[in-house]
């Protein structure tokens, strides 16, 4: 119980955020991260535990997404049908994909994952009449408040995390982790570990998929290039789990905090404060150097993360210890 | 019919006959060795038993069940346990959580895992070391403990590759107690092993193999005493 002590005063922290903060600026990103939990939390069971890197999670987010917006244009039902009905059309794609490619193992079967969400971009681009194609799917907001879809966004992190927290201590989590490490020691043990590469695909696709369809209801607007993004939502799954942890529970919920909130940093030149001291200072050089550095956001943002992997190679949460002795070193004075 | 039987197994790479018409059969209850010189074929031969390879042609049976066509994880839950001769440790598991993932293929909870874990632990003595990781032990431990994971799937037939390969002298002795220890409890066994010590002091018969093909069997002694085993082992200066 003391050990999930922490864990439940920050989400009782989280749910208390809104009362005090009220701009909508820091709501969005908090509904980011909380997204970003669900998603790498799911990229962590198949990747981290199960040892499957998946380059393709926007394939599971874009089934999910466009669940959600199809549901809506053609049956004219509300989108939130999504976010029940998303998790399972993730589920319909990922299991006869990786029925055929689990075969493949290591990098081969990271390369299908690829694939497939590139698959499905240009299926979603090219059937026109069905998904609308490029132009995409607009649908109005149910809230005009963004509180609403922060508390649900919450409640998706909270259950994720209780899901994956409740399969890596079950037999699933033994043999996940067991084919991760090898996968034919896991044989002889009587693992069917084919069987059980799927059962962790089928989670993963789950919970991406309802983050996808989260997305679709939140953002109002989806289209191929968005919701089947290789580097925004793929990539990002990737980062979050590595920064955060691989194979650790609470792993990705602290990558998606850090990733979420530097991504942010970079893109708008750390909170305009480049911006700020060229106006204070008055110095021309100075507000050009903010311009380029805002704009070059997403060279910043890689060379951070090859810092973390060379520093961190086990994560945030992997490498704790590690960090609590490089920040706590104090030698008493002798 | 015999208690498992293997009937002219062979087993092509490429041109290569790696097993080439092996047949021998073991009685429940007993130690049988496989020998032969390296590359012979002995690994191999397990490999077809417990469904890591196909064979070319031949059959496998195990309590009059044909085993050679079924995947791994089946030939596991009938009764037949493996170990590996390069060892297999899940390195990033403890030992106490790579001997739960063994017994869970018995058992459904993890509180009975836990405790079928612990005692196929104490059983083989890897108690001291049951926390610490997998890829933390010395060859010694690592060999161990791939004995105790085979055992946590509660084998009727266990086959040990090359167990002892790499030991010191006192581990050797320890060894060859566990594995006597295992037969004493019922547990029937094919043991590939190198050194001529282990071999000839536990085994009731041996089957001798050289370039995939049969070339002697009867008990240690027939076996030492036979002209094509000096042979194919110190060459035909020896013979």
């Amino acid at each position: 119980m003391k050990k999930n002590l922490l864990p439940l005063a920050v989400v009782a922290l989280i749910a208390a955020l809104p009362l005090v903060l009220k701009d909508n600026y820091y709501l969005h990103l908090m509904i980011l991260f909380l997204m970003w939990v669900v998603i790498g939390s799911a990229w962590n069971l198949i990747a981290g535990y199960t040892g499957q890197v998946s380059f393709g999670d926007a394939a599971f987010f874009g089934c999910g997404a466009y669940t959600a917006g199809l549901l809506a244009t053609h049956l004219g039902v509300s989108t939130w049908w999504g976010l029940a009905l998303g998790g399972f059309t993730a589920i319909a794609v990922g299991l006869p994909f990786g029925w055929i490619c689990f075969r493949m193992r290591g990098a081969y079967f990271a390369l299908a994952t690829l694939a497939l969400n590139e698959v499905l971009r240009h299926v979603a681009t090219i059937a026109e009449k069905f998904t609308g194609g490029m132009v995409g799917i607009l649908i109005m907001p149910s809230f005009m408040s963004k509180v609403p879809y922060y508390y649900i966004a919450l409640a998706m992190a909270v259950a994720s995390l209780a899901s994956l927290q409740w399969v890596v201590r079950s037999k699933p989590g033994y043999y996940f982790v067991s084919i991760r490490e090898d996968q034919d020691a896991a044989e002889s043990l009587g693992i069917d570990t084919h069987l059980y590469k799927m059962l962790s695909l089928a989670y993963a696709a789950f919970w991406t998929g309802i983050a996808g369809a989260l997305y679709m209801n939140y953002m109002g607007f989806i289209d191929p290039h968005v919701v089947f993004n290789l580097h925004d939502i793929s990539i990002m799954a990737i980062l979050v789990g590595i920064v955060g942890g691989v194979g650790t529970v609470y792993g990705p919920a602290v990558g998606a905090f850090v990733m979420v909130t530097v991504q942010e940093m970079f893109r708008s030149g750390f909170f305009g404060l480049f911006k700020w001291l060229g106006d204070v200072s008055g110095s021309a050089s100075l507000v050009k150097v903010a311009e380029v550095l805002t704009q070059a956001h997403v060279l910043g943002f890689g060379i951070l993360v090859v810092l973390v992997i060379l520093v961190l190679p086990n994560g945030i949460v992997g490498d704790w210890g590690k960090i609590k002795r490089g920040v706590f070193r104090i030698k008493p004075a002798s | 019919m015999s208690y498992f039987m293997v009937e002219k197994l062979v087993k092509y790479f490429g041109g290569l006959a790696a097993v080439n018409g092996v047949s021998f059969e073991v009685q429940k209850g007993e130690i049988f060795g496989l020998i032969g010189p390296n590359g012979s074929g002995k690994t191999t031969t397990f490999n077809m038993i417990s469904g890591y390879h196909r064979p070319t042609s031949g059959r496998v049976l195990f309590k009059g069940r044909e085993v050679h066509r079924l995947p791994t994880h089946k030939i596991c839950h009938l009764g037949i346990g493996r170990t590996f001769q390069v060892v297999k440790p899940l390195g990033r598991m403890t030992v106490l959580d790579n001997v739960i993932a063994a017994a869970y293929s018995r058992v459904g909870t993890h509180h009975k895992a836990r405790e079928e874990a612990l005692k196929a632990i104490d059983f083989c003595g890897l108690m001291p070391v049951r926390d610490v990781l997998a890829k933390a032990l010395p060859i010694a431990g690592r060999k161990r403990l791939e004995i105790t994971r085979a055992m946590a799937t509660r084998p009727e037939l266990l086959l040990l590759d090359e167990t002892a390969a790499g030991l010191n002298p006192s581990e050797l002795l320890s060894a060859i107690d566990l594995i006597q220890k295992i037969r004493a409890n019922g547990t029937t066994i094919i043991i590939i092993e190198h050194i001529m010590h282990v071999i000839m002091t536990i085994s009731d018969r041996i089957h001798a193999i050289n370039f995939g093909q049969t070339i002697a069997e009867g008990t240690p002694k027939e076996v030492a005493a036979n002209q094509a085993v000096i042979e194919a082992y110190l060459g035909t200066d020896y013979a």
